[in-house]
C-alpha cells in the first residue's frame, strides 16, 4: 500500500456521515387512523380561513348598500356552496372538539393542591361553548 | 424557519385564533352559511344586520374575529405543508406566504371594519 493511500483514509472528514434514513411516502398519514386524524385536524385550519374569506365578502356587501346584500344572499343560494358549507361546519367542529380535548393539557388548573379533572376542564369549555353559541345566534337573529 | 425569537409570537396567535375559532366561527358558520340561506331560520335581514354592523363593538368584534382566525391557520397550514407534504426546501417561500397571506387579510378587514364607510 502506499504512504499516500494510507494517509487519505486517516484523514479528517469534514463532513458528517449520513444517517440511514428510510425514506417516508409523502401520503404517511393516509393508512393510520391517529395519522389522519391528526392531518384532517391540521386541515381544519383551511376552512376556518375559508370562514373568513366569506366573512369579509359578506361585510363588504353588507356595506355596499341593499341590493349588494341582496346579491350576496343569492349567491349564498349556490348548492355548490352550501356542500362547502356543510363540508367547512364540520372541519370547523372538528377543530372545536380537538381545541377543547387539548385544553386540559393546555392549562393545568389546581384547587386546593389537587389538580382538577381533565373532564371538569373540558366540560367547563363545552358548556361555555354553548353559552356563547346561544348569545350570538341571538344577537344575530333577533 | 422563521428566526427564533419571533416564533412565541406566532404561536400565541395561533393559540389565541384557535381559541377564537372554536368558540365563534361554528355558530356564524351555521347561521349565515346554511341556515339562512335554507331558510331554517329567518333571515334578519339588511337593515337589522346593517345596523348590527354600525356598531362598534360589532366592528371590533369582528375584526379580532378575522385576524386571529387568518393567523391561526397561516401557523397551522405552514407546519402542515412542513410535515404532511415533506417539502421543506420551500420553507422560507411558505412562511412569507402563510404570514403574508394573514396580513394580507388583516389589513382588508381593518379596511373594510374600522374605515370610515
Amino acid at each position: 500500500m502506499r504512504s499516500s493511500e494510507v494517509n487519505r483514509t486517516n484523514e479528517y472528514t469534514p463532513f458528517h456521515p449520513r444517517w440511514y434514513r428510510p425514506r417516508v411516502s409523502t401520503y404517511w398519514w393516509l393508512w393510520k387512523w391517529p395519522y389522519l386524524k391528526f392531518v384532517l385536524r391540521e386541515i381544519s385550519s383551511v376552512f376556518v380561513a375559508y370562514f373568513v374569506v366569506l366573512t369579509l365578502e359578506q361585510i363588504r356587501c353588507l356595506s355596499a348598500g341593499p341590493e349588494s346584500y341582496a346579491k350576496f344572499q343569492e349567491w349564498m343560494k349556490n348548492p355548490f356552496l352550501l356542500v362547502l358549507n356543510g363540508i367547512s361546519l364540520l372541519f370547523v367542529l372538528l377543530h372545536m372538539l380537538t381545541w377543547f380535548n387539548l385544553a386540559p393539557r393546555a392549562m393545568v388548573v389546581r384547587l386546593g393542591g389537587k389538580r382538577v379533572p381533565d373532564l371538569l376542564i373540558a366540560g367547563a369549555n363545552y358548556a361555555a361553548w354553548l353559552v356563547v353559541t346561544a348569545c350570538v345566534a341571538w344577537i344575530i337573529l333577533r | 424557519m422563521a428566526k427564533k425569537p419571533i416564533e412565541p409570537f406566532f404561536w400565541g396567535l395561533f393559540s389565541a385564533g384557535g381559541v377564537v375559532a372554536a368558540f365563534l366561527i361554528p355558530v356564524q358558520l351555521f347561521l349565515f352559511g346554511l341556515a339562512i340561506p335554507l331558510g331554517w331560520v329567518k333571515s334578519p335581514g339588511y337593515e337589522s344586520l346593517h345596523v348590527l354592523l354600525g356598531h362598534p363593538l360589532t366592528r371590533i368584534y369582528l375584526f379580532v374575529l378575522c385576524s386571529l382566525s387568518l393567523f391561526h391557520w397561516a401557523h397551522r397550514f405552514r407546519y402542515t405543508l412542513y410535515d404532511g407534504l415533506q417539502i421543506k426546501h420551500l420553507n422560507e417561500v411558505i412562511t412569507v406566504f402563510c404570514y403574508g397571506a394573514a396580513l394580507i387579510g388583516t389589513a382588508m378587514a381593518g379596511y373594510l371594519l374600522l374605515g370610515l364607510n
